[in-house]
């Protein structure tokens, strides 16, 4: 007995001492302890943007109607499910306003980066405690991602 | 990072320098936690786990056993779902198992377990599953590990609030969560006619004292709302049953929204002790109902199905004084009450608080008619008076309590990924810690008895994404252990479980470990076509029913040469495995059988019913590795056309070659 409990101590002490190619469940804690760490407490964290890849999105004063088009179809397969394009939330929010509350950048950053965003962003974790369902991310490129907000813009009446 | 290690790495050397094992504590805290839970979980080989850890199989209609710590696992029981890998369901002896009133249903939904109990405390003997889709509850033996009964459940539809238990057993529930017309109503009738036709029922099935055998003692017919989870009381409440219910809306589309609406749903206690004596009395009608009921025998090794054809309804609302709704917030989910039975904690989903209702209030609302109105002919007692305080903030999406024993609860936090522990008394969060990610249903084990063991919580997670190396689209669902014998729960392992875990019971594995049957007694196998030794092996035609009573031992098979089947006949193969030793399986595969293998355990008879497709040659086997010569057991069958000559034969060792062939040899 005595020499199990030796070996065993020399199991978990060493475990440890392992590099990073031999990576325990203890290590994957660690980091995912870390990542919620960073996320409680970024103060680079800019909450008009959101994280992600978008800074600035030119959005030009008419709507862009093959856009609005494009994003009206990415709409039907992949949003409507869940949100109406009235003021009404369904699963989640309804659309209507959306181009007012938020920036482009934060929309767009928001339904391509939508886990980082849930983690980090204020207005995003808020929205989380009324509705209790974490946005899924909907795998939205870059310009479906651009199109969709277009054709938010148009159900906000832009012309 | 490397510096720990290098620090590590020198205190292990120190330590087996001087070998002062306890003081091998390295100071960094993440190390700390590492090096401490791999000693904690691991259980040497050749060593036995300090707990069994039985969990519920979800869409795979299992069960699986686990031991703890080391989340290894132990076992898989079938329970509603056919097996091939031991031919649960398919062989003739287990197919009664998975009739019901439509027809054999060979899957289910299997999400809750409950340990039978004693005094309120677990007794080892059987555990009982739900089975969600085809409302069922099945019984479990912990001696065979086995399924040994299987009732299904009239006027029934999505059996989740399922299966608890009173606190000796006395009976288990079964609450729906459709509301559905009832079977004997018409049920043709348009969806959205629901709040006229639709009822929900709650079922208690008693549970003989000795034998464990099931049957419905009376259905109480309710409100058509969801019923979702149930609890029985204990000690002071022993006498009540606490459901919670969501959709009081009564809406029959759209429920993530349309049953969302309400800012409180209800806790329904059902004073069940009343109700029993009230069903003494005569109240309740007999109701014509069709439904399953099927026993495993393991004198004969089968099992039988018996379809019942009543059974007996009150209407709650007949009965007055039977049926209380408790206003909870936010469409509640779990609904946990304390070992002391005194707390009764109900988990709004949707709620920012978890409320926490005192059993001596509502005896005294009920007392004062301390009544907010009624629902449907049910009083709905005053929220306040039936509250005993609210714990604030917990986390998003509270879901399920258990208990530790010592004063403290833990829920699980669906939304925010974490459990979160709080004290009864006080109400106050003693501490949180992330799980990976989207937590269930947590167990610690006898955390829902009297007599919590608080050493472990067991946190069985939905989503797994990233903790394990990908597996396409699908991943496995997790547990994570927590030890929780200090104010903080400290996280020491996760595994990867199969199919999808819901709930889960552990126990001390004392309790049963000592009671586990190694083989069954051939001398007393009453299987009607047992085969008691190899003198006794045969092949019997019939009409064109063939009976093989043949026999297994390390390693051959009696009769291994079958000559004389025709097209058109029906075979069963009635395989008796004549080892009378532990661990001495012997498996038993046809080629081209439609079905699955048998897994014949020593002294056990095991019938599979084979057609052959067309004339030829057949070779049977044994497919469980059994000895050195495991690969020779072995064995033909000649299936010869319609109106053949050939006569019926069959030996073993006799049937020799054809003298005029003789084998190769080598030639030098």
């Amino acid at each position: 007995m005595y020499v199990s409990v030796l070996a065993l101590f020399l199991f978990a002490c060493n475990s440890s001492s392992n590099n990073d190619s031999n990576n325990t469940a203890d290590d994957t804690t660690t980091t995912a302890t870390d990542q919620t760490a960073d996320a409680n407490a970024n103060p680079s964290y800019d909450p008009n943007r959101g994280e992600g890849k978008f800074t600035h999105v030119y959005i030009s004063p008419k709507l862009d109607n093959e856009k609005a088009e494009a994003g009206e179809k990415i709409y039907n397969v992949k949003c409507s499910a869940c949100h109406k394009l009235t003021d009404e939330k369904l699963v989640g929010p309804g659309w209507k306003g959306v181009t007012q509350r938020q920036t482009a950048a934060w929309i767009m950053n928001f339904v391509t980066n939508t886990d980082d965003m849930i983690n980090k962003d204020p207005k995003a974790q808020a929205m989380l405690e009324i509705c209790l369902v974490r946005m899924p991310n909907q795998n939205l490129s870059d310009d479906d991602a651009r199109n969709v907000y277009e054709f938010m813009r148009k159900n906000d009446g832009v012309k | 990072m490397k510096k720990n290690n290098f620090y590590l790495f020198t205190v292990a050397v120190a330590c087996l320098l001087f070998t002062v094992l306890p003081s091998c504590k390295p100071k960094n805290t993440a190390d700390a936690i590492s090096g401490d839970a791999a000693q904690k979980v691991y259980v040497a080989p050749g060593k036995y786990d300090e707990f069994y850890d039985f969990v519920s199989g979800g869409f795979n209609g299992q069960m699986s056993v686990y031991g703890l710590p080391s989340g290894r696992l132990l076992k898989i029981i079938p329970i509603f779902s056919v097996f091939p890998e031991n031919g649960y369901g398919y062989s003739e002896e287990t197919k009664p198992m998975l009739n019901t009133s439509h027809g054999f249903v060979p899957w289910d939904d299997q999400h809750h377990l409950e340990l039978s109990q004693t005094n309120g405390e677990i007794d080892g003997r059987w555990i009982f599953a739900n089975g969600n889709n085809t409302p069922r509850i099945a019984r479990v033996d912990l001696t065979t590990f086995k399924t040994a009964e299987i009732l299904e459940l009239p006027n029934s539809a999505g059996n989740h609030s399922s299966p608890f238990i009173t606190e000796n057993t006395e009976y288990v529930v079964a609450g729906t969560r459709f509301a559905v017309p009832l079977d004997n109503d018409n049920g043709d009738v348009p969806l959205n006619s629901y709040r006229k036709n639709f009822n929900a029922s709650i079922s208690f099935v008693k549970v003989d004292k000795n034998s464990g055998n099931m049957s419905i003692a009376f259905q109480l017919k309710v409100p058509p709302v969801d019923f979702d989870l149930s609890h029985g009381g204990k000690g002071p409440s022993h006498d009540w049953f606490f459901f919670s219910c969501y959709n009081t809306e009564q809406a029959n589309t759209l429920l993530e929204v349309n049953a969302s609406q309400r800012d409180k749903d209800f806790i329904l206690a059902v004073n069940w002790k009343k109700l029993e004596e009230y069903v003494a009395q005569g109240n309740g009608k007999k109701e014509p109902a069709k439904y399953a009921h099927n026993v495993y025998d393991e004198k004969t090794h089968s099992a039988t199905s018996t379809m019942e054809k009543e059974v007996l309804v009150v209407d709650s609302k007949d009965l007055k004084d039977i049926c209380y709704f408790i206003p909870c917030p936010k469409s509640p989910h779990g609904c946990d009450v304390d070992p002391t039975g005194e707390y009764i904690v109900g988990s709004g989903k949707l709620a920012a608080l978890i409320p926490v209702f005192s059993f001596e209030k509502i005896k005294k609302a009920i007392a004062n008619k301390d009544f907010i109105g009624s629902y449907d002919g049910i009083p709905v007692i005053k929220y306040e008076s039936a509250l005993y305080g609210e714990v604030k903030k917990p986390g998003l999406g509270p879901l399920h309590t258990e208990f530790d024993g010592r004063g403290n609860a833990i829920t699980t936090m669906f939304v925010s990924s974490e459990i979160v522990k709080w004290n009864l008394k006080s109400l106050k969060i003693i501490d949180r810690q992330p799980t990976f990610y989207s937590p269930g249903h947590l167990s610690i084990p006898g955390g829902d008895t009297r007599k919590p063991n608080g050493k472990y919580v067991i946190v069985y997670n939905k989503i797994t994404k990233d903790r394990y190396l990908p597996t396409g689209p699908e991943l496995a669902q997790a547990a994570q252990l927590f030890d929780i014998s200090g104010d903080k729960m400290k996280l020491l392992l996760d595994f990867p479980t199969v199919g999808e875990p819901h709930y889960g019971q552990a126990v001390e594995a004392s309790l049963i470990r000592g009671k586990s049957v190694k083989f069954f007694d051939i001398n007393k196998n009453e299987n009607p076509y047992v085969t008691k030794g190899e003198k006794e092996a045969k092949v019997v035609r019939n009409g064109n029913r063939i009976d093989v009573y043949i026999t297994q031992i390390r390693s051959h098979f009696v009769p291994d040469n079958i000559e004389g089947i025709k097209m058109g006949d029906e075979v069963y193969w009635h395989v008796t495995n004549l080892e009378q030793d532990w661990d001495v399986p012997h498996g038993f595969a046809i080629k081209g059988a439609p079905t699955a293998e048998l897994l014949v355990m020593p002294g056990e008879t095991q019938t599979i019913k084979w057609s052959p497709e067309k004339p030829g040659i057949y070779p049977f086997y044994c497919t469980d590795f059994c000895s050195a010569l495991h690969q020779e057991m072995q064995g033909y069958v000649r299936v010869s056309p319609e109106g053949s000559s050939v006569p019926l034969t069959f030996s073993t060792g006799k049937n020799m070659p054809d003298s005029s062939t003789t084998p190769p040899v080598l030639e030098q």
